[in-house]
């Protein structure tokens, strides 16, 4: 039975519950009025820009090598937390160890965890004096106040979503694949790169654009350990922050466009990747 | 949600042995895995704590007792207050609407209910300020009339509000999904009232699916920091959330401060994380 057939047959009774005109009058009011509303202001305060001025505030030195710090470590932490988060899944769901339960639930931590918290943290224990700091520093490895340092913090923000995409996925599978690779005289690791890592793949993916995005717009864990040095460690929402400050509006709304869109790119991307899974309808039902 | 009886753990030692790793492939993965997340979680969740109380409790209390963070304190529990509830009330409806009838553009509304999830906080918080602003949209209606909003209280609110908005709805759509409406349709049969029907029936089948919500949205809500940023305007005492007195603090090099308080909002997020994997097990075993 496949995920279409169920959710069809929840939507094919309608008319018989009462409430839907309080309902989606409410839940669209209120879309409207906290969300659609504000962001449509950007669109207004844009069409004040002309197609000149949009583009040569939104392409200037500072703002490319901004947009490049942020698309660069965002794209290098999602790839880091795909790589550890898709392991972290897999010792989760197939291995007993003492402490499993707890690891389990802090896995969550950096969605609970307020992100200028993680932020300080972050900046004091990389720091020369800090932690880990005093002994990165001499092997000449700078974190605080780096490229990097935008990297450790975007990893932390992005964790734990490769592991929650791929666990239930990993648990739904059925053992009777492996057990026909097995049969069939695959060995461990040809049956986890050719039957298993496919099938985990899409979630895998799906969990990679979520880090991505979310690895993208992040602003407190990123502010304190960056060091914020123009050009060098600045990241795109940060300038978009100084902008604001300097009452520079329309420079702001130049660079939040082109990196919204960008980030709506990638929930569309999502939403493609979930709707093929939906539609191959293995295993993954309803998710 | 975890369902009962996966085939995780309990199944591996039935598990042939061509089906399992051996003991030593299986040890290494565990330890790299461990390696990795006391590197990225635990040491800097630890560092929050033992730097609190690095200066001795003395200067821990003197700094939570501080009247800035007192008051930013305040302010946090007030906006979350705000916050929270009526988000609750846009998730619950926006769950029933969506899970319960057929309508044209559902997925868009879908969608739209999950934007603010990718709009970065900073652009979040900048929306409001060129909807209200002194030199916003309605910056010389607000004036005129002596609203204040960006730079004060419902500037927090709003900000928070946008953020927070999806979590709630995306805990209990597919939670309503998955439910299906049977026993409301019974329920509306036999002649109970759609409020009736609402109260007895559905909000205690999706009870531990709606506190997980209420929980996240609170932990988001109370540790928001970009947007919140952006339309506070930092006025000491006035519109620092706490989120927003650790920065100041921390910029004063005021660090054992700023860890105290740090340590406080860790404190919540740690209980938010109990009370999630507290009603994963009680769903998982109903």
């Amino acid at each position: 039975m496949n995920a279409g057939s169920v959710m069809a047959a929840g939507r094919s009774r309608r008319g018989v519950l009462p409430g839907f005109g309080l309902s989606l009058g409410f839940t669209l009011t209120y879309l409207s009025v906290i969300v659609l509303i504000p962001i449509s202001t950007l669109a207004w305060k844009s069409a004040s820009l002309t197609w000149g001025q949009f583009w040569s505030t939104a392409t200037g030195p500072r703002e490319l090598a901004a947009y490049r710090l942020s698309f660069g470590a965002a794209l290098a932490a999602a790839v880091v937390n795909l790589l550890f988060g898709l392991l972290l899944a897999w010792v989760l769901e197939r291995y007993a160890f003492p402490g499993k339960r707890l690891v389990d639930m802090v896995v969550d931590l950096p969605f609970a965890l307020p992100t200028a918290v993680a932020g300080i943290s972050l900046a004091s224990l990389y720091a020369r004096q800090g932690w880990l700091g005093r002994w990165l520093e001499p092997a000449g490895i700078h974190v605080a106040f780096t490229p990097l340092g935008v990297m450790v913090a975007l990893i932390f923000v992005g964790l734990p979503f490769v592991v929650r995409t791929v666990q239930p996925v990993l648990r739904d599978l059925s053992p009777e694949i492996e057990e026909a690779a097995a049969t069939l005289g695959a060995g461990r690791a040809q049956t986890f790169l050719r039957v298993l890592l496919p099938e985990l793949l899409p979630a895998a993916l799906t969990g990679f654009v979520l880090a991505l995005a979310r690895a993208l717009g992040e602003y407190g864990s990123v502010i304190f350990i960056a060091g914020n040095m123009p050009m060098r460690s600045e990241i795109t929402p940060l300038l978009i922050m100084i902008k604001l400050e300097q009452f520079d509006y329309a420079g702001a709304t130049a660079i939040a466009l082109v990196f919204l869109g960008v980030s709506f790119s990638l929930l569309l991307l999502i939403n493609v990747l979930t709707w093929r899974r939906r539609r191959g309808g293995a295993g993954a039902l309803g998710a | 949600m975890r369902p009962a009886g996966g085939s995780g753990t309990l199944g591996a030692p039935a598990r042939s042995r061509h089906l399992g790793e051996s003991r030593a492939v299986r040890w290494l993965l565990i330890g790299l895995a461990m390696a990795f997340l006391a590197l990225v979680l635990f040491v800097p969740l630890l560092a929050v704590f033992a730097k609190a109380f690095e200066k001795g409790v003395a200067v821990f209390a003197a700094a939570v007792r501080d009247p800035d963070t007192l008051a930013s304190i305040r302010l946090t529990l007030l906006t979350a207050g705000i916050a929270v509830p009526v988000n609750v009330l846009f998730g619950l409806a926006a769950a029933w609407a969506v899970t319960h009838f057929r309508f044209a553009g559902k997925n868009l509304l879908v969608t739209l209910i999950d934007l603010p999830f990718s709009v970065s906080p900073v652009i979040a918080g900048m929306i409001f300020v060129l909807l209200c602003g002194a030199r916003g949209v309605l910056g010389p209606f607000l004036a005129a009339h002596d609203i204040k909003i960006i730079f004060a209280l419902p500037g927090l609110v709003l900000a928070t509000m946008f953020i927070t908005s999806p979590l709630v709805a995306r805990e209990l759509i597919p939670l309503m999904q998955a439910q299906g409406d049977e026993e409301e349709q019974a329920a509306i049969t036999l002649g109970a009232s759609g409020w009736r029907t609402f109260w007895h029936v559905s909000l205690p089948k999706m009870r531990w699916g709606l506190l997980y919500g209420v929980v996240l949205c609170n932990a988001r809500a109370m540790g928001e920091f970009g947007a919140v940023s952006v339309v506070s305007g930092h006025i000491r005492g006035v519109t620092t959330t706490m989120p927003l007195q650790v920065e100041i603090l921390y910029n004063d090099y005021q660090f054992a401060a700023a860890f105290a308080v740090s340590s406080l909002l860790a404190l919540l997020a740690l209980a938010t994380l109990v009370v999630k994997s507290r009603i994963e097990r009680k769903s998982a075993g109903r």
